[in-house]
C-alpha cells in the first residue's frame, strides 16, 4: 500500500497537449513517494459539491525538488469538465500516491511500452529510469486519433524505437497498438511489456507479450468510488500466488498487475471458480 | 465555551464511548486504510464492513454509479469471512487502541448467531452491529429487516449468544412502512441499541448503453441526498422511545453525514453517536474531521456536554442556555 497524503495542492498550471489538458499541482511532500504507475485522486468542487466521487488520474511527473506532481486530463463528463475549469492560483484537494506501483526493474533490461491515449503518461518516468539504467526502451503509442495521442515527442526523444498506431489512421499506422506488437518484441528483444489503456487492450497485450516470452504488467483503469481501499468498487478478478481466484481491489493491490495473473475475459462476471463465488448463488 | 471543554462521551448499549464518532459500515473497510488519514483510537469506535460466516465474492462490476449528492451500490457483501477477520484483522485494531463496532450478517437466523458466536472474548470488539438489512434464505430472499417478526427473530438469535456485556445494535433499513415497529421489535429483542438508516433501494440507467447502470440492477441510495430521510427515521423512533410506545435505548444516526453541524442535526433529532459513510469516499479525513467541527459546534451554542443536545429537537420550546454564544463561521468572538 502506498503512503499518500491529502492536501489541497494550489494548481500552477494548466496547459493543453492535444486532446488533453496538462495538470501541474503544488503538492508538498507527494512526489518523493511517487512510483512509476502510483495515481492520485482528486475531489470535484468544494465542500459542498454534488459530485462526491474522486477522480482518478494516473501521476505523469512527479518532482521532488520542486515539489510537483503532473496530470494529464482528459475531459470525458461533468467531474472532468469542472476539474478543467480550475484556475491557476487555485486549489483542488489531492490525495497521492495512491496504488501499487509498477515493479521496479532490478538492473538493466529491455523492456517496450504501449498506451493507449492518455495511458502513457505513466509510462515515461518509468521507461526513462531504465535507459538511465542502461537499459533499452521501445513505445507502440496508440490512440483513436492523433490529437489522442499523449508524448510522442518526448518517447522519440528517448528511443529511436517508437510505434505510433490510430483508429482512423491520421497519424502513424491504422490500426490498434497491438497490431505491431509482436514485432515489436522481436525487434528490440524485449523481456517486459508495460501496458496502460483499456482492459481490452492490456489483455490483447498480454496474449501477445506472453506468446513472445515476455512479462506483461499492466496499468488497469477501473471505476473508482474512493481510491483508498474502502469501498470494494474497483474489484477485479485476479489469481494469486496461491493460484486461488479473488475479487481484488484495484486501486490497492493495483492499478498496476501482472497482466498474466489478471482473468481479463472475467471482469464484469463472477467466475464459479472465484472464491466465494459459492456464497453468491454461482457454482 | 471552549470547543476544548465539551463533554464528548457518548451514550452506546448500557454504557458510554469517549465520542460518538464511528464510521459507517461498508464505508471504511476494516479500518486499515483509514489509519493513513487519521489515528483511529481518537474516533469513539469504528464499524466494520458487515462480515458474514464465508467467504462470499460480491457483486459482479460495476458495482456503483454517482448520482446528485448521492451515489448508488451494489457491492454485495464481498467479504473473506468472520475467521479471517479475526484472525487478520481484528488484531491489527485492537494493537492501535481502536474501538470495533463488528457489523455481521447472514443468510439465516442461524448464520447470524454463528457469526456473533466468533466474536466471543475477542479483544477490541465493543459491539456488534447486526444488518438486518439482508435477504433471507429460509424466506424466499424476502429482507429480514422489512419485517418485525424476522428482524425480532434475527436479533433475539445474536443477543442469546452474545456476552450479555457487549451491546448489540440492530442496523435499520429506511424501505418499510413504519421504521418504529420494526425499531420496537428489534429492542424487544433485546437490541441495546439502533443504527439507522442503511441505503435505500434506487437504480440508476446509463442513456448511452441503454441499461441499467449496476451490475446488480438496484442499488442502495447513500450519501447527503439521504439525509433528511435518514434524520427524520432518527427523530421518529427518538419520538416513539419519548411517548413511551418502545423501550428506550441509544441511537447511532447515518446517512449522509458531511460535516459536523449535519451531525449535530442528527444529535438534536435524537442519536447518541453518528456514523460518517458515504462522505469519506470524498474526504477520507472525514470521520475525525467531523468529531472536530461537532465538537465546535457544541461549544458555539454553548453545550457542555453532548448529552444535553441529544434530542433536544423534540422540546417544543428553546432553552435559551443553548441559544448560539455567536454566529459560526463570523470571525472571532466579541
Ligand atoms: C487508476 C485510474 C487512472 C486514470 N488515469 C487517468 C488519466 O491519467 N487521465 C484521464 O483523463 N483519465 C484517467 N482516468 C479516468 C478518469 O478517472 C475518468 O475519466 C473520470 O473519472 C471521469 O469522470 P467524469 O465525471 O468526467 O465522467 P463521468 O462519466 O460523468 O463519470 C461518472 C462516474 O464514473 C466514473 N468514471 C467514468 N469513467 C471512468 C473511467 N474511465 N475510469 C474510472 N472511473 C470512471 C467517474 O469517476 C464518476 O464516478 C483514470 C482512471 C483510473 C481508475
Ligand atoms: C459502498 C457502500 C457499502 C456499504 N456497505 C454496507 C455494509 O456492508 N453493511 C451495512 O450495514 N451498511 C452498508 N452500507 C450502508 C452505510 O453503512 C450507511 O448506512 C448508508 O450508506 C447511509 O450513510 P451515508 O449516507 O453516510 O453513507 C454501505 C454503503 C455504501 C455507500
Ligand atoms: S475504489 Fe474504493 S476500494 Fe478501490
Amino acid at each position: 500500500m502506498a503512503h499518500p497524503l491529502q492536501l489541497r495542492a494550489e494548481v500552477l498550471g494548466i496547459t493543453a497537449a492535444g486532446a488533453y489538458q496538462q495538470l501541474l499541482l503544488h503538492a508538498p511532500g507527494v512526489a518523493a513517494r511517487v512510483r512509476p504507475g502510483h495515481f492520485a485522486a482528486l475531489a470535484v468542487g468544494g465542500e459542498d459539491s454534488s459530485m462526491l466521487l474522486r477522480r482518478a488520474f494516473w501521476i505523469h511527473r512527479a518532482d521532488p525538488a520542486a515539489e510537483t506532481v503532473s496530470l494529464v486530463v482528459a475531459e470525458r463528463g461533468r467531474g472532468t469538465r469542472e476539474l478543467l475549469r480550475s484556475r491557476v492560483g487555485g486549489t483542488v484537494d489531492l490525495v497521492a500516491p495512491l496504488g501499487t506501483a509498477f515493479p521496479q526493474p532490478a538492473g538493466p533490461m529491455t523492456a517496450l511500452f504501449v498506451a493507449g491515449g492518455y495511458g502513457s503518461a505513466p509510462l515515461f518516468a518509468l521507461a526513462e529510469q531504465i535507459a538511465a539504467q542502461g537499459g533499452a526502451v521501445g513505445f507502440i503509442l496508440g490512440a483513436t486519433t492523433a490529437e489522442r495521442l499523449f508524448g510522442v515527442e518526448t518517447a522519440r526523444a528517448l528511443t529511436p524505437d517508437v510505434l505510433v498506431t490510430t483508429d482512423d489512421g491520421s497519424a502513424g499506422i491504422k490500426g490498434l497498438a497491438t497490431l505491431p506488437l509482436a514485432e515489436a518484441v522481436k525487434a528490440i528483444g524485449a523481456q517486459a511489456v508495460y501496458s496502460c489503456g483499456p482492459a481490452a487492450m492490456l489483455r490483447a497485450v498480454t496474449e501477445v507479450a506472453t506468446a513472445e516470452g515476455a512479462r506483461s504488467f499492466c496499468a488497469v483503469e477501473e471505476r473508482m468510488a474512493c481510491g483508498v481501499g474502502v469501498c470494494m468498487t474497483c474489484v477485479l478478478p485476479v489469481v494469486g500466488e496461491d493460484g486461488v481466484s479473488r475479487f481484488v481491489r484495484s486501486c490497492v493491490d493495483g492499478p498496476c498487475f501482472d497482466g498474466t495473473r489478471v482473468r481479463w475475459d472475467d471482469i464484469g462476471t463472477i467466475p464459479a471458480d472465484v472464491d466465494g463465488a459459492a456464497a453468491m448463488g454461482v457454482h | 465555551m471552549d470547543a476544548h471543554d465539551v463533554d464528548l462521551t457518548a451514550p452506546f448499549g448500557n454504557g458510554t464511548l469517549p465520542n460518538p464518532v464511528t464510521t459507517a459500515s461498508g464505508c471504511a473497510g476494516y479500518g486499515r486504510e483509514l489509519a493513513r488519514f487519521q489515528p483511529l483510537a481518537e474516533l469513539g469506535s469504528i464499524t466494520t464492513k458487515t462480515i458474514m460466516p464465508y467467504p462470499r465474492a460480491g457483486q459482479p462490476t460495476p458495482r456503483l454509479a454517482e448520482t446528485p449528492s448521492g451515489m448508488l451500490n451494489s457491492i454485495g457483501l464481498p467479504g473473506a469471512g468472520i475467521e479471517h477477520f479475526v484472525e487478520h484483522e481484528l488484531p491489527w485494531l485492537a494493537e492501535r487502541g481502536a474501538r470495533v463496532l463488528v457489523s455481521i450478517a447472514g443468510e439465516r437466523v442461524e448464520e447470524f448467531a454463528e457469526t456473533a458466536e466468533a466474536l466471543a472474548g475477542r479483544p477490541g470488539v465493543v459491539g456488534i452491529e447486526v444488518n438486518i438489512s439482508f435477504p433471507n434464505a429460509a424466506n424466499r430472499g424476502l429482507v429480514f429487516g422489512c419485517n418485525p417478526a424476522t428482524s425480532y427473530d434475527v436479533i433475539a438469535a445474536v443477543r442469546e449468544v452474545t456476552d450479555p456485556a457487549l451491546p448489540v445494535y440492530a442496523k435499520l433499513t429506511p424501505d418499510v412502512t413504519s421504521i418504529t415497529e420494526i425499531a420496537a421489535a428489534c429492542v424487544r429483542a433485546g437490541a441495546d441499541g439502533l443504527s439507522m438508516i442503511n441505503t435505500l433501494l434506487g437504480m440508476a440507467i446509463d442513456t448511452t448503453t441503454m441499461r441499467p447502470a449496476l451490475a446488480g440492477g438496484t442499488g442502495g441510495l447513500s450519501g447527503p441526498a439521504v439525509r433528511p430521510v435518514a434524520v427524520r427515521c432518527v427523530y421518529q423512533v427518538q419520538a416513539a422511545m419519548r411517548a413511551g410506545t418502545m423501550p428506550v435505548v441509544p441511537i447511532l444516526g447515518m446517512g449522509g453525514i458531511r460535516t459536523g453541524l449535519d451531525a449535530l442535526e442528527f444529535v438534536l433529532a435524537g442519536a447518541s453517536g453518528i456514523a460518517v459513510g458515504t462522505t469519506v469516499f470524498n474526504d477520507p479525513s472525514a470521520p475525525l474531521r467531523v468529531l472536530t467541527e461537532l465538537r465546535q459546534a457544541l461549544a458555539e451554542r454553548g453545550f457542555g456536554k453532548l448529552t444535553d443536545a441529544i434530542g433536544l429537537a423534540h422540546q417544543p420550546h428553546h432553552n435559551p442556555q443553548h441559544q448560539p454564544q455567536h454566529q459560526p463561521h463570523q470571525g472571532v468572538q466579541p
